[in-house]
This record gives structure tokens, sequence and C-alpha cells, in this order.
């Protein structure tokens, strides 16, 4: 078990989150330095997101202890709800505002004062290349355009940390780059800890500082993605990925996706 | 305060932009309106010698204002399913203030539509007292929404299921609606729908909005507006625990 350290802008010890009786996240614990970016990977159903909603206040654990910057979730959730940004996994857009009304509604919601506000949805709608669809209402807009509005949304306020579920899914190459370049730009000037997932190996290998892999809700490795490959004998973190957390999808993962979209249609109706 | 300005705004433009749902929630009240106010005007104008619209226009104004500020709660629902809750709640700001501008926001657009079927009334040939009875209309209007947005929003706050939201608000509201006095007096009415009536926040609405308009009071209008004060006290702030204890 790591010591806590004042360096450490996360902690989490032995963190556990059990929906009935499917243990989504199993007795985890890792830190994050402060500064750093840092890449959480694993499988689809490994407990990433499920991870991300427990330190941002989102969703309670069923067991364990997690600091963000030194403040408990469950007890400070209003002090901790300020020192992060999130780009969420999931849509999280008012489809029914316009993308300057969605990133407007942001900035004001985060105390983002007027004109550094006004600044920086030009600059982050232009970076994203939606500047002149800004007047467009979003319900009109494609996916990709959507997770682009979304991204630069999560952008627009600076905080400690920042986290990004799978921010590029869906996203061409060229804005994956340029969208990389922002980030690493504000990890490096403002210092920004970033905490990110991806199924994207090369993208991880590129930006990442500090990598933890989790698979079934447990942490079955981490280091840096050197350290990973060295561990594995690999050449890529790809290859030392797929090692680490086996070549083939097993059949849990479809069940566990199974059950949840099951689940999602019981709460839609009993009709 | 800013904060809850947006998202006040933010529930006005949602309404604002969707005309088919503003015009559709002006149906019911124009139908109990016209249904009643010229199937039972004759009965009642000959029972009790008053005007039965008079008696009937602030009722259902008072329905309408129920109606659509209980629904509001779906908004909620509508959030969630569409994602952007998650947005406002891990916001850096406290959970009441984003529950007091939604909630206010909500009530905004049902007191609106109060005034518009009090407008549409007018063409049937209500008449309010004076300019200064409307004006004391919309804040009791005002009132009642409150209430009854930050109802549906701890209701909604609870699930995850429109279906299942609309089947409880149904349920809830149309009792609310007919021990609330809206459509026949309190007065005489046997003992149990008396009591039942006098714990229905809804009667001291109807009440206010007809002594206001009409100058007829059952239970008096300083008595009505301290009431109401305080349940829309206590309803916003059950509304903003539930609302402080979603999980996504
Ligand atoms: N609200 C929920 N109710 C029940 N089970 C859930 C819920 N949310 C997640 N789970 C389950 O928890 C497990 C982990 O899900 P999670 O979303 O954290 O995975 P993930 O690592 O983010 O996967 P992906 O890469 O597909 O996004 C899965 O088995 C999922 O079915
Ligand atoms: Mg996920």
């Amino acid at each position: 078990m790591e010591k806590e350290s004042k360096n450490h802008i996360i902690s989490v010890t032995n963190l556990t989150k059990k929906f009935k009786d499917n243990t989504a996240v199993d007795d985890v614990s890792f830190f994050v330095e402060r500064g750093k970016i840092f890449g959480f990977l694993g499988p689809n159903g490994a407990g990433k997101s499920t991870t991300i909603k427990m330190l941002t206040t989102l969703l309670s654990p069923t067991s364990g202890e997690i600091m963000m910057d030194g403040k408990n979730p469950q007890v400070h959730a209003d002090d901790v709800r300020k020192i992060f940004g999130i780009v969420f996994q999931d849509q999280s857009l008012d489809e029914e505002l316009t993308a300057y009304e969605n990133m407007e509604l942001h900035g004001v919601l985060y105390r983002v004062p007027k004109e550094l506000r006004e600044e920086r949805i030009k600059k982050l709608l232009t970076l994203v290349e939606l500047y002149d669809r800004k007047k467009d209402f979003v319900k009109t807009f494609s996916g990709g355009m959507k997770r682009r509005l979304e991204i630069a949304r999560g952008l627009l306020h600076h905080p400690k940390i920042l986290f990004l579920d799978e921010p590029t899914i869906g996203l061409d190459p060229q804005t994956r780059n340029h969208i990389w370049d922002h980030i690493k730009e504000l990890n490096k000037t403002e210092g920004v800890t970033v905490f990110f997932t991806t199924h994207y190996m090369e993208e991880a290998e590129k930006v990442a500082d500090q990598i933890c892999i989790i698979d079934h809700g447990k942490i079955i490795s981490k280091g840096t993605p050197k350290d990973l490959m060295k561990q594995t004998k690999t050449e890529s973190l790809e290859d030392a990925f797929i090692k680490l957390t086996g070549r083939d999808i097993r059949e849990e993962h479809a069940t566990a996706m199974d059950s949840l979209r099951n689940s999602r249609k019981m709460f839609r109706g009993h009709k | 305060m800013k904060t809850i300005y947006v998202l006040w705004e933010r529930q006005l433009k949602r309404y604002y932009r969707s005309k088919v749902r503003m015009i559709a929630s002006l149906a019911q009240p124009l139908l109990f309106l016209v249904a009643f106010g010229f199937g039972f005007g004759p009965i009642y104008n000959k029972a009790s010698g008053g005007n039965y619209i008079d008696f009937l226009v602030p009722g259902i104004i008072a329905m309408s204002v129920l109606f659509s500020s209980t629904f509001m709660g779906i908004e909620v629902i509508w959030d969630r399913q569409f994602g952007f809750l998650k947005e406002t709640l891990v916001a850096p700001v406290s959970r009441f203030k984003i529950m007091l501008g939604r909630t206010l926001g909500g009530a905004t657009v049902a007191t609106f539509q109060g005034l518009i079927v009090l407008l549409l009334s007018m063409i049937i040939g209500f008449r309010p007292k004076s300019i200064e009875s409307v004006i004391l209309s919309i804040f009791f209007m005002a009132l009642i929404a409150i209430i009854f947005t930050a109802l549906g929003t701890a209701i909604a706050s609870q699930l995850e299921d429109m279906h299942a939201f609309q089947l409880i608000i149904n349920f809830l509201i149309m009792p609310l609606f007919f021990l609330s006095g809206a459509l026949f007096p309190l007065q005489g009415v046997p003992k149990f729908i008396t009591v039942l009536s006098s714990i229905n926040p809804l009667s001291y609405g109807v009440d206010a909005l007809r002594g206001a308009m009409t100058g007829n009071l059952h239970f008096g209008l300083i008595f009505d507006a301290v009431v109401l004060s305080g349940v829309a006290v206590l309803f916003l702030s059950i509304g903003a625990y539930f609302f402080s204890k979603i999980e996504a």
C-alpha cells in the first residue's frame, strides 16, 4: 500500500464498488502524482468509469477511501467539485441549446470571468473546428461534433485535475492530435493533473507519464509505459496491454455489457 | 446568483423553443374551462345566484399552474437520460442552488402558462376586479408554481423512468385538484372533504386566486399567503434534499 503524500493529488485506498452482486471495482489502491498525466487503462467493463464516478462525487463507494487533493469526496463534495473538471464517456450536452450556449452555461457554472470566458470559448471552439457552427443547436450535430464540443467545454475552465473518460472516442486522427497537443500544453503551462482513459494504446503510450491497468475491477499493473513494456518484454504498450489483460475478448465482458443494457431497458419502462 | 440565473434562463429557453409543448399544455385547461363553464354554469348560477365563470376561472388557472409545474419534474428525468444532468451535478455549485435555479425556471414557465389561461378566459367573458388584482394573482400563481415544481423535482430526483413519473404525478395531482375547491365551493361539503381540502396546499392557492380576482374568499388572503409561503419553503427544502442525493 502506498504511503500518503502531499505530492499525491489523488490517492485511493482499498476502494470497492458493488452493484448488487456485481463488484465493478474491487479493492483498488493507487495514487496520482500532482502535475502528471495519468492513464487509467483496461478492457471494457473493467471498472474505469465507475472509479471516475466515485472520484468525481457522482457515486458513493461501497467501501474504501478516496482523497482528492487532501479532501474526501464523500464528506466534502462541494470542495472536491471545485478542483476538478471532467469530460464524461457518455453524452452530457444540452441538445436544446446551441454550441455556444452550452459553453457559456459551463463557463458560468465554473465561474470563469466574462472576458476570459468569451476569449476561451472562441479559442476552444476554433480548436475543435466548431466556431462557425457556434449558433447551431447541438441536436443538429454529428456524433463526432458533439464529442468535440464536449471536449472544448471540458477545457473551458482550468481545474487542478482534469478527468477525461475516453475523450477521443470517435474522433478523426487530426482532431485527436490537436486535442492532445492542447491538453499537454495545459498540463505543462498550468500544471493541470490529467486523469484519462482510452482504448487507443498508442495514444496512451505517447502522452501518459504514469499508467495503471485495471481488469475485472482489480489493478493488475502500474508504472510508466516503458516500465510496462519492460515488465512484459514487449515493444509497444498495445502488446503489453494485451499480454497483461489477455488476448481474448472474454465472455464475462459480453454478459456484463448485456446486463447493463438490460438494466437500462428496465429503467425505461414497464410498458 | 449568476449560476441560479443561468439555470433559470435555461428552463425558459427550453420552454420557449418547444412551441408544441407550450400549446399542448394549454389544451387541458381550455377544455375544462369550456366544458365546466358552459356545462355546470347554468346549474350553479340557479343554485347560488353567483356567476360560475367567476368562480371557475381562478380554479382552472390554479389547475393549469398545478399541472404544468408538477410536470416540470420531468425535465430532471429528461436531463438524466440525455446525460446533461451529470454536467450540473459535478459543477462547483451547491446542489441547492442548482435545484433552486431549475425550480424557479420551471415555476416561471408554469406561472406564465397560468397567465395565458387568464387571458384566454377573458375572451369568454371573465373580468378580474382590477389591474392590481391581476398583479396579486400573479404573485399567488408564482407561489403555487414554486410549491409544485419543487414537488415534481423532488419526485423526479428519485426516479429514472419517465413513465413511472407520469403515473405517479397523475395519481397525485388529480386528488389535489379535485379536493382544492377549484370546481365546487368548499362550503357545505361533507366533513371528510373539508378535512382533506384543508391539508391540501392547493386549496389555499385556489382560494387566494379567487380572492384576488373576484373578492370571494374562504380562508382569507393573508392566511393563504402565509400557508403557501410556508409550504413553498418546506417543499423547496425537501426537493433540494432529494436532489442533492442524486447519483449518476
Ligand atoms: N449503474 C450501474 N448499475 C449496475 N452495474 C453497473 C453500473 N455501472 C457500471 N456497472 C457495471 O460495472 C462494471 C464496470 O463498468 P464501467 O463502466 O466502470 O467499465 P469501464 O471500465 O468504464 O468500461 P468501458 O471501457 O466499456 O467504458 C461493468 O460490469 C458494468 O456492467
Ligand atoms: Mg467507461
